[in-house]
């Protein structure tokens, strides 16, 4: 019955992995998925993409780790996590329990430490790796690896070469040029993109004179950065062969239709997990209308429809 | 206990300051299993701005009315749309989060200041008829205007002013000493400021009088999820979302 679910007409294959909606939650966004499992049932979520997971437990950043801006907000959490040790013992064996795919985003500080991760993470339960090197909240590695594409390839090729799990890159919007960005983890191997992460800002406290955040600067994300993530999504489809996850400030079926028309192939909710924690599953009646109202049998012909002919 | 999101119904609301607020909702199935302590996370408008929710901790409930009541501060965008909410209209919420406070004191102390005291009131009612104590601080008489709500609730109402413009001059240290000292208080509950939450549970430490707080970190999602409002435990990191908001002290390493 659930391969029945919405009469595959939202089901999508992202690289190997097969999605029965192609809805994902945004790494950061969704816990380790349990958190929200009073809200909703996660066996209806595409995939559940967990919170960035580093080799060793980090605490994040001090002070203020949030703060809402115009239609978004910034963070600056700084990659808090128990550790994959924790991950492979207590959260996998719980999320095994659902029947929904299980993305784990991972972090390191150099290509070995991601290659590290892979290969702790290529284990039954996990459906796919995403790799991390766009997070702008920590010192070493995150986005330092994503804004630059020879350190890039050298992740992905080293995440490749310690799994046999299909690996997505996650890509910074913090670049001059997206699509050269793009190209080259595609030449390195990844077998999918996440487009976008955050991008980077501040927000000062104007009585305090200071900068709200503790880390001064945190990740915008939220509706406010969609258009330049609906832009991104655009112009690397037209480039890459590979698969694309698209997000930043999907709030709704619409928001998300958005990406689909662009190029993606899947696309992640993330900030409006915090406002509206039903979203990741209830998202896909809304775009399963869409579909209704312009004839389309399944969401895979809506894939690019707005890309230059 | 299940996290329930629900269209509360808006009773009415009633100006208790300048800028305070108490909002009164009809939300039944959240009123009948919600405990002192625990909070609402309030979706204000439908609009992407203000983008999230507003946590506010439970001030009082009605279990026979099925009615919440919250009590809030006009402080931004998002409390100023909260304050043109009118009767009938309907606001949609999040709860009950987060866990609460500990009951079982059979002579407790209750400290507080600023917005600190809203959740303050309900666990102070729910010691009734049992008699409690409490302690309010505040910079001046209008800061300690609370000490309205708690006078049928408790049977010794205590104040302290920075000013001196009422009770006794001085924050809340000024007074507990004496009270532990004339009480044999075996539970304080804390909540307020973090300098006043920080020297009165280093007070009830130095006296070995189990004390809890209550933090307030910004907070995204209110759910586990996001972890904005990650504090220090021992050996283990804590949110103040789902593993608080209310803490023994000890539980407490890094705020």
């Amino acid at each position: 019955m659930v391969k029945a679910l919405y009469e595959g007409r939202l089901a999508v294959n992202l690289a190997g992995i097969k999605m029965l909606t192609p809805i994902t939650t945004a790494s950061g966004t969704f816990g380790f998925g349990l958190e929200f499992s009073d809200f909703l049932d996660l066996e209806k979520v595409g995939a559940i993409t967990v919170k960035g997971t580093t080799l060793e437990p980090r605490s994040g950043n001090q002070g203020q780790r949030a703060v809402e801006t115009p239609a978004g907000m910034l963070n600056c959490v700084g990659l808090e996590n128990p550790g994959v040790q924790y991950f492979l013992e207590q959260t996998l064996p719980e999320l095994k329990k659902i029947n929904s795919p299980v993305i784990v985003n991972i972090a390191g500080s150099t290509p070995e430490e991601y290659g590290v991760l892979a290969a702790k993470l290529d284990v039954d339960g996990v459906d796919g790796v995403e790799i991390n090197i766009s997070c702008p909240n920590v010192k070493q590695g995150g986005i330092a690896f994503g804004t630059c594409p020879t350190s890039a390839v050298e992740v992905v090729k080293a995440v490749k070469a310690n799994t046999s799990k299909p690996v997505i890159t996650k890509l910074s919007p913090n670049v001059t040029d997206i699509v050269e960005m793009a190209l080259a983890v595609e030449a390195a191997g990844s077998d999918a993109l996440s487009l976008i992460n955050t991008l980077v800002g501040m927000k000062i406290d104007i009585e305090r004179k200071a900068p709200v955040l503790g880390n001064v600067m945190g990740g915008l994300s939220g509706p406010a950065v969609r258009p330049i993530a609906v832009r991104m999504v655009y112009q690397v489809a037209q480039q890459v062969k590979i698969p694309i996850i698209g997000m930043g400030g999907i709030m709704n079926a619409e928001d998300a239709i958005e990406f689909f028309l662009a190029g993606a192939t899947s696309v992640a909710v993330g900030t409006a997990n915090f406002r509206e924690p039903r979203i990741a599953e209830t998202i896909s009646t809304g775009i399963l209308s869409y579909l209704d109202r312009h004839g389309f049998k399944n969401i895979n012909e809506i894939i690019g429809l707005a890309l230059p002919k | 206990m299940p996290k329930l999101i629900v269209d509360a119904k808006v009773i009415g609301q009633k100006v208790l300051t300048t800028d305070i607020r108490q909002i009164d909702l009809w939300a039944p199935q959240l009123a009948k299993i919600a405990v002192p302590g625990q909070f609402v996370n309030v979706e204000v408008s439908r609009q992407v701005a203000p983008l999230l929710r507003r946590p506010l901790g439970i001030a009082d409930l009605n279990r026979e009315q099925g009615t919440i009541t919250l009590i809030y501060r006009i402080i931004g965008d998002a409390t100023k749309i909260l304050a043109e909410a009118c009767s009938g209209d309907l606001i949609n919420i999040i709860g009950p989060l987060g866990k609460g406070f500990d009951l079982k004191a059979k002579k407790p102390l209750i400290v507080g200041g600023g917005l600190g005291l809203a959740p303050l009131v309900y666990l102070a009612k729910s010691f009734c008829p049992s008699p409690v104590d409490i302690l309010i601080g505040g910079r001046t008489e209008k800061e300690v205007f609370w000490r309205l709500l708690f006078e049928d609730l408790c049977q010794g109402v205590s104040v302290t002013t920075d000013d001196g413009s009422y009770g006794t001059k001085g924050n809340v240290l000024a007074l507990l000493p004496q009270m532990i000292e004339a009480n044999n208080y075996d539970c304080i509950y804390v909540c307020g400021p973090e300098p006043m939450m920080k020297a009165v549970a280093k007070f009830a430490d130095q006296a070995a009088i189990p004390c809890q707080i209550s933090l307030e970190k910004y907070m995204a999602c209110g759910l586990g999820g996001c972890l904005s409002c990650s504090c220090g435990g021992i050996g283990k990191r804590l949110k103040v979302c789902t593993d608080g908001p209310v803490f023994w002290s000890k539980e407490v390493t890094e705020w």
